[in-house]
Order: C-alpha cells, then structure tokens, then sequence
C-alpha cells in the first residue's frame, strides 16, 4: 500500500486506528470474559501448583492377568483419557505392580477425572431379546405407532449406517403381552445363528424363526428370566451389579435409561467388541432432531460382524431388531436395525448431551481398559517443584526482561515505545487466553511452557526488530519516513510470514502427530505463533503507521530512534548537497 | 547507541562488512570440534535420564514435621540424585527419585529413615514406572520425522533445495550440541528438557529462515550482473541482517540467561537449571548456525552449481580486465574473495551512495561504472 499523500484520504488514513481499535476491542472483550468467566489466573501444572492424586488397584477377581504388558496400556488408555489435548498436565504412572497413580493438577474436576480414569470402558455390542421398563407395568415400551413416521416404536434411539438413516419402523409386532413369552422363546432358540442375511423377512412374529446370533442356552436360562424378572433398574445399587461378572459369551441382564426411564434388557451374547471400534466421535446432528450423536469407524473384523448382526436383526421385530450397546454392564443405547449396516460405519444416537456423547466417544475410541481398577485412595499432593522455583523462574525471567527493556530502549529509542507496547499486548492476549483456556480445554500451565513463553517473547521481538530494521534500511536510502514506513512493509511481511509458517508447520505436525506433553507444547507454540504474526499485523504495523506521522518521529529526532543522521542516512538520492544537510560521514552523537 | 545505529548503516552500504563466507573453513572447523566433543559425551556419559522417562522409587513416610525442602536434601544426599518431594494430604511425604532398583531403594529407605528418625517400617518403599511412556516418545519421533519431511519440502519450494539442506544441517547441529552439553554436565533429563528441545527445533530453523529470507531476496537477479559472485551476495545478506541477528539474539537470551543465572545460580532452583540450560546453549547454537553454517553452506552448494560457475567466470574476467586497465580500487573492509581485488563498492539492487571520500563514479547513473 502506497503511503498516503495528504492528511486525511479516508480509506488509507482510517485503517491503521481500526485496526488498533479491533485488536484493543479483542483485548477488553477477552479480558472481560476472563473476569466473568472468574478464571482470572492461567491453571498450573502439578509441578507448580499441586492437586490430586487418586491411587488405583488393579482388581484380579476378573481372571485377567495383572502382568507390565496390561498394566503399560491401561496406563496409556487412562493418560489419554485425563489428558485428551495433552495440555492438562495430569500424570498417570504404574506404582509398584499393581497400582497406578494418576495426578491432575489443582482446578481440574477431579471426580470427573476419577469417573474417567476408573471406568473400564468395556463395550459390547448385544443383540436385544427383551425389553422392559422397571417399576411400570406397562411390560414393553414398544408401543404401536399409529402410521405417524415419527414414533418409533421403542423410544431408544435408532442405529443407522451412514448414508442409509433409518426411518421409523412400521412393523412392531410383539405386543406386551407376547413378551414374556418371546423371552422364553429366545433363550430356547436354535442356536445355529442364521448366516444368510436374506431378503427382508416378512413379519415373521414368532422369534424363534430369526433366533439371531446363535444364543447360547445354558442351563440356567431358567434363572436368567428369574433374574430378569426380578430385575429392578430402578434401583441404583441395582444397577451397578446388573452387569458384574458377565463373560462377552454370556446371555445377560442390563439396565439402561432411555429418556429419563430406566428399562431392563436381557441381552443375547456379545456379537461386536469395542475394541473392534476404530475411531469413534462426537458429532452434532444438524439435519434432523438428533442431537448430539456418536459415530463409529470399525475396523476390518469389526465392520463385518457389524453387518452381520445387523442383517440378522433387521428381519426381526421389536424389540428383537434391536442391539443394545452396553458399556460397563449398562445399556447405553438401544437402537432398533432396520437393514444391514455395511461398511464399517454406524451412528448412536440417544438423547445425549453434549457431555456425554463427547464422553462416550472418548471411550470409545480408546478402547477399554485391560484390568478393572478399584480406587484405593484420593489425596491432595503439594506442588512438585518447591514454591520457590516458580518465583526464582518469575524473579529471573523479570530480570531478564527488564534487560530486554533497557537494550531495546537504548538501541530503538523512541521505536522502542512500540515495541514494548506490542510487547505488552502480546503478553496480554497470551495470559488471557490461557486464562480462559483452562476451564475451556483443561489447560494447565507448567515451568516448561512458562520457560516456552519466555522464549516466545523472543520471536515475537524478532518480528519488529525484522521490521524496524527494514524501515531504518528504507531511511538510510535517504527516503523519508512514511514512504519508509510503508515501503518496508511488504518485505518485512513476508519474512514473518515465512518463518512464523515453519513454527506453526511444527506446532500443527506435532499437535496432530503426538501425545501427552508434546502434544501440549505443541499447543502452546502453536498458539504464541498465531499471536505474534496478530500483533504484528494489527497492532505494531498500525502503530508505526500512525507515529509516522507523529513531527516527533516523522522529522527524526534524535531520541526518535529514526534520526537519519544516527542512522547515517545518505543525503537524498540527487546528489546536490542540501547546506546544512546531514554529512555524508556519520554524526557522532553520545553513546548510549 | 549510534554508534552501533552507524554500524547498521555502514553494514547497509556494505562500507565495512565482514567475511562470513571467506572463513567458512573456520566455522565449519569449530563446529564439528564442537559437535564431535558432545558425541564423545553423549556417547561416553550417557543422559540422565529422569523419573519420568525410566521410573524410579516412590517412598512414602508416615505424618511426619520434616519439611518439603529437609526431605530433598536429604533424599538427595541419600541418593545422590535430585528427588520429587511431595506433601500429601495427611500429612505424610511422598519422595520420588528416578532410576532405582530394589536393592538401592532398600538403602535408601533406611537412609531416610535415620534422616526422619522414623522406624524403616513405616515408609513404604514401591518402584513407579515412567510417566511419560513408550508410547509418547515413539509418537514424538515419528511427529519429529513427519515435520522434517515437510519442512524440507516447505523450504525447497519456498527457497530451494539447498536451503532445505543447509537448514536441515543447521538444526542437526544446534540439537546435536545442545543434547551433549546436557550429557557433559550431567543434569537429569526430565520432561522440561525435552520441551526445551523442541523449543530451540523451531527457533533454530526460525532464526535460520530469517536469514535466507534475505540471501533469497539479495540473489534475486543474480545472473544479470557481473560485478559479484554468489558467495559475495549471500555474504551481503548477511552482513545486511547482521544488526537483526544480533538483536533478536540479545532479546531472546537475555531472559533465558536470567532463568539460567540468576534463578539457577543465585537461587539454585533445581529444574530451571535444566530447562534454562537447554534453551541457552540451544538457542545460542541456533543463532550461531544460521549465519556461520547454514548460510556458508549455502555458498557452498551454490557454487557448484554451472550457472552460478559460469558467473564467477565472468566477474573475475571482469575484474581482471578493470585491474589491468585502471590501478586497482582501494578496498575498503578487510575482505578479499579468493586472490582477486574486490571493490568495495555496494548494491547490487537500487542506488546506493558511495561515501563522500571516494569521487569514483559520481555523476554517473548510479549503478553504473562504466
């Protein structure tokens, strides 16, 4: 952009202020959602400031082998869980050789982590073979739909393969009072599971004839329906034991809540793993009233059994179409098939929150923990590194500061102004955003990344001493300072922009790439990156804009730092001597 | 400081420069001297490696009145190693200290307890595992491998191919000599070092892409000029970027060694020593490499190439024949590429001044000598 000729051209003349008011109206708004947000300080790491730590056992009782292999990965599978972004600062370590200890720094939710870390996360998929809400006597929820094509019958949610929603089915048959009966049925079937996924079954209503994925009756199928007779979801400590020591193989009992109404499942045997969920996410359901839903990757093994399971149940009829997806002993989730789901891909949808589905996805695509862990203990732990390390690093880092202040007061003079101006808004934006960044992502801050920051107000200084350089250049050629200013610009721009790409090239490679602590460094360079090259654009180049054509600096005085003659700037490009014009030999002025 | 604003104007004008290029010998000579001592350390003593990357023991008292800093020091005097105190909420202690087998841990255990004056029954003494598993550090390198590739390719289409390799070479060299000094001195490599590692990864190649900024821009229309050789343009950029270089290394080392001194020396804080130490000596490589390695490398590699041959070809016929058919120019600067003479004159792009001692060319259109 061409320096503008005359006082006031409106369009080149208005751009430096606005964006000095954008990025200062930027600064207040943050700063003042900081304060109402009340997380006015940037969390710390356990080294700085402390927190909890939760003792786990690993419980035996499960014929798992506790060995260093299991123990390892649930390690990593729990490091993942507390500390998704890497930026939390939790730790998860084995202690001895059968506990693990898992700290999370001060201010974070520790009974969330606690829910986290401990669950096992064991996910099966099962196919449905009856259903009924507890407490009430109506015995199914399967209420007929009156041709309206929203109701489903069942009130779960719905699985559907991508691409292939499932619309409301319009087939329930197995009305309440066939229920019982259908249990029965089920649990006798042939256990030669149908392996032709055939045209669509005409409403065959007795089970038996689509007895799917091959139920395995044992003998105590009797006190199975006992048990799921006496079944009563209702009840919390109930529900918690539903789902204890059931093998995958199992037909089994479970609970699960389906808007806010707790319904009793008995459940065929496990026809798909979690394990065998290759990725799974949190996504929110824009096209129809979903919500939020999950959707699920298998993998090779996993998509194929998946599409079995779900050709065998669509040619059922409710609640036998359903599968229900049961995660630690409960039914998260029981949605009806329609038609197969080929190609690996499947969504859940139930009336999540947000929290939830986010939650469900974690696990998911972590898979489950090796071991069931037991908590043993939760304590408080002081910091890791004494008080007097964060203050001796604050003490020196000021210091070191300040020397930075006096070294560029004394070679930039009055430029100097703009730097540490720049300066100080970059520090501002940063603390603000890590301020607010611990309660939105878990980000804590701990020495490293403090050291990090110091080193950030390194390159972040790089970029105006770039420029500075380039417009005390631009004055030695002899031009004046506004064409200088805006001439240096462009040059200057693109040296930041080149080498701020290659830090942020690194922070995104190693943010996708990696795990854990590198992944929040990642983070952090990231983030200081993008502000350097913000500052520099919206308010240091702005600023020089505007002191250019401050008399102070614009006629170059001598504390200006763009004296032409300190800087030993030639006479003007004709070669005529102006009298009184600057020598061509230096001028010694005192040394600061 | 206008003094030093002079210099800048007089590096500008390319009146006083200094030869980067011409000692390269030299640079590389110190470098390898360099990097082949902090092999020999690494090699010979090895990294430290800290609790968190190989585990250690965990030792945990009963409620006790010893105070967080007591039990470091005598954990450390126990151990010989520098200890993680924690106080937990019941009051009792937990020592961590890293790499510890059985039948140490069991020593030190008595050790403390005479320390605590406590029963050796009432701590507990349990081995931990690495916090920071396998699994970060596999995940680490493999990200570490992917960014090069890319930078390396960045940079080739950005610049070219030799400023892909003289900055890889570069990097190489600041990570290599910041990990032996750390095995020299012997600190425990914790978490914070590996940050710090990382940290100088991108200031290195940052600082090393400032500088080709310049050369790439200088060496724009090399080709259609025969007053100077590419190794004595790049030694111009350099010269040109002298002043940044020096500032942004003042501004960045500045708070680091205040970490490193001053929090580490006079307040004898234990971690910022190692994080501190680390950003310093890698930070210091990482200015030091771009201009004395990556940028003569440069040099190096474009010099071999025909093109940039044919042109040194032409500008020491050139200069010859002005020598033979005029005395030679007074040279200004202590500088002489090869055996040849060289006019100190400046610019290759736009007018520069010459200053007011040397009447040669004036009048003339500026640029032109002849």
């Amino acid at each position: 952009m061409a320096a503008p000729k005359k006082g006031r051209s409106a369009s080149a003349q208005s751009k430096p202020g606005r964006s000095l008011a954008l990025i200062l109206i930027a600064i207040v708004g943050l700063t003042a959602g900081m304060f109402a947000s009340g997380h006015t300080t940037p969390r710390l790491g356990i080294d700085l400031a402390g927190g909890t730590s939760i003792t786990l056992e690993a419980k035996s009782d499960q014929g798992s082998a506790i060995n260093k292999a299991n123990m390892d990965t649930a390690v990593e599978i729990m490091n993942r869980r507390v500390n998704g972004l890497g930026v939390s600062e939790a730790e998860v370590q084995t202690q001895g050789s059968r506990n693990i200890i898992v700290n999370i720094p001060k201010g974070t939710n520790s009974e969330k982590a606690r829910e986290q870390v401990g669950t096992t996360a064991k996910l099966y998929f099962r196919p449905v073979l009856a259903q009924e809400a507890t407490g009430s006597a109506a015995a199914s929820p399967s209420a007929s739909p009156s041709g309206s094509s929203s109701a489903s019958p069942s009130p779960s949610a719905s699985a559907s393969g991508t691409g292939e929603k499932a619309t409301s089915s319009s087939s329930p048959s197995a009305s309440a009072t066939s229920q019982g009966r259908a249990v029965t049925d089920a649990l006798k079937a042939d256990s030669t599971p149908s392996a032709s996924a055939s045209a669509k079954a005409s409403s065959s209503a007795s089970p038996s004839a689509s007895a799917s994925s091959g139920a395995a009756v044992t003998a105590d199928d009797a006190a199975l329906q006992a048990k799921y007779a006496a079944l009563d979801c209702s009840k919390e400590s109930v529900r918690a034991k539903a789902g204890e020591g059931v093998k995958p193989e199992d037909t089994t009992v479970a609970c699960g809540e389906i808007d806010k109404v707790w319904y009793k499942y008995l459940l065929g045997p496990a026809a798909v793993d979690g394990t065998e969920v290759d990725k799974a996410q949190a996504v929110y359901d824009t096209q129809t009233a979903a919500g939020w839903q999950v959707t699920m990757d298998f993998n090779k093994s996993g998509a194929k059994k998946f599409a079995t399971i779900t050709g065998q149940l669509a040619q059922n009829t409710q609640p036998q179409n359903e599968f229900g997806i049961v995660l630690d002993g409960n039914v998260v989730s029981s949605p009806f098939v329609q038609n197969s789901i080929t190609g690996g891909q499947a969504q859940i949808s139930g009336s999540f929150t947000q929290e939830e589905a986010q939650g469900l996805a974690n696990m998911l695509s972590y898979g489950a923990l090796p071991l069931s862990f037991q908590e043993q203990s939760v304590t408080t732990v002081t910091a890791a590194l004494g008080g007097d390390q964060l203050h001796a690093g604050l003490l020196a880092g000021a210091i070191g500061l300040l020397l930075v202040v006096i070294y560029l007061v004394a070679y930039y003079r009055g430029l100097a102004l703009i730097a540490l101006a720049s300066l100080l808004v970059s520090a501002a934006l940063t603390y603000v955003l890590m301020a607010l960044l611990g309660p939105a992502i878990g980000f804590a801050l701990n020495l490293p990344a403090v050291c990090g920051a110091i080193v950030a107000i390194g390159i972040t200084a790089d970029s105006f001493i770039v420029y500075f350089e380039r417009v005390r250049d631009e004055i030695r050629e002899g031009r004046t300072l506004r064409p200088a200013v805006e001439r240096a610009w462009p040059r200057a721009r693109r040296t930041i922009l080149v080498s701020d790409f290659v830090s942020f090239l690194a922070a995104a490679v190693l943010f996708i790439v990696t795990v854990g602590k590198v992944q929040g460094f990642a983070f952090t360079l990231g983030l200081t990156t993008v502000l350097d090259v913000v500052v520099v654009f919206f308010f240091t180049k702005p600023l020089m804009t505007l002191i250019a054509r401050r008399k102070f600096f614009a006629s170059g005085h001598k504390w200006s730092g763009l004296d032409p003659k300190s800087l030993g700037a030639q006479p003007p490009l004709r070669r005529t001597r102006r009298p009184g014009g600057p020598a061509a030999g230096p001028v010694e002025t005192k040394e600061a | 400081m206008s003094k030093l604003g002079n210099l800048g104007a007089r590096l500008h004008r390319g009146e006083i420069s200094y030869d980067f290029i011409g000692h390269r010998k030299l640079w590389y000579s110190i470098s390898i001297l360099i990097t082949i001592t902090a092999i020999v350390g690494l090699a010979v003593r090895g990294l430290n490696m800290g609790i968190d990357f190989q585990g250690g023991a965990v030792f945990t008292t009963e409620k006790t009145s010893v105070s967080v800093s007591q039990a470091e020091e005598y954990a450390k005097s126990a151990s010989g190693h520098d200890a993680v105190v924690q106080k937990l909420g019941n009051g009792t202690l937990r020592i961590q200290i890293a790499g510890m087998d059985i039948k140490q841990s069991n020593e030190i255990k008595s050790d403390l307890a005479e320390d605590f004056k406590a029963d050796p029954e009432s701590i507990t003494a349990e081995l931990v595992g690495p916090s920071w598993g396998d699994q970060i550090a596999s995940k680490a390198w493999q990200g570490l491998a992917i960014f090069m590739v890319l930078v390396v390719i960045y940079l080739a289409i950005a610049f070219e191919w030799r400023m892909a390799i003289a900055a890889l070479v570069a990097l190489i060299h600041d990570i290599t000599i910041t990990v032996g000094i750390y095995a020299l001195v012997g600190f425990e490599v914790t978490p914070g070092t590996v940050i710090g590692l990382l940290t100088i990864l991108g200031y290195s190649l940052y600082d090393t892409v400032v500088v080709f900024d310049s050369l790439k821009e200088q060496t724009k229309d090399l080709t259609k000029q025969t007053r100077f050789t590419y190794s004595e343009i790049a030694n111009r950029s350099i010269n040109g970027t002298l002043v940044r270089s020096i500032n942004t290394t003042v501004v960045a080392l500045l708070p680091v060694a205040g970490l490193l001194f001053i929090g580490g020396g006079f307040l004898g804080a234990g971690t910022l020593n190692d994080i501190s130490l680390s950003l310093f000596v890698g930070l210091a490589a990482g200015a030091y490499s771009s201009i004395f390695i990556a940028t003569p490398l440069v040099a190096d590699l474009k010099e071999r190439e025909p093109q940039i041959k044919a042109l040194k070809k032409r500008v020491l016929a050139k200069r010859a024949q002005a020598s033979a058919e005029e005395a030679p120019v007074q040279t200004r600067g202590d500088d002489t590429y090869g055996d040849e003479p060289e006019d100190a004159e400046a610019a290759v792009v736009g007018p520069r001044n010459q200053p007011a001692s040397r009447g040669r060319g004036r009048g003339r259109p500026s640029g032109k000598r002849r």
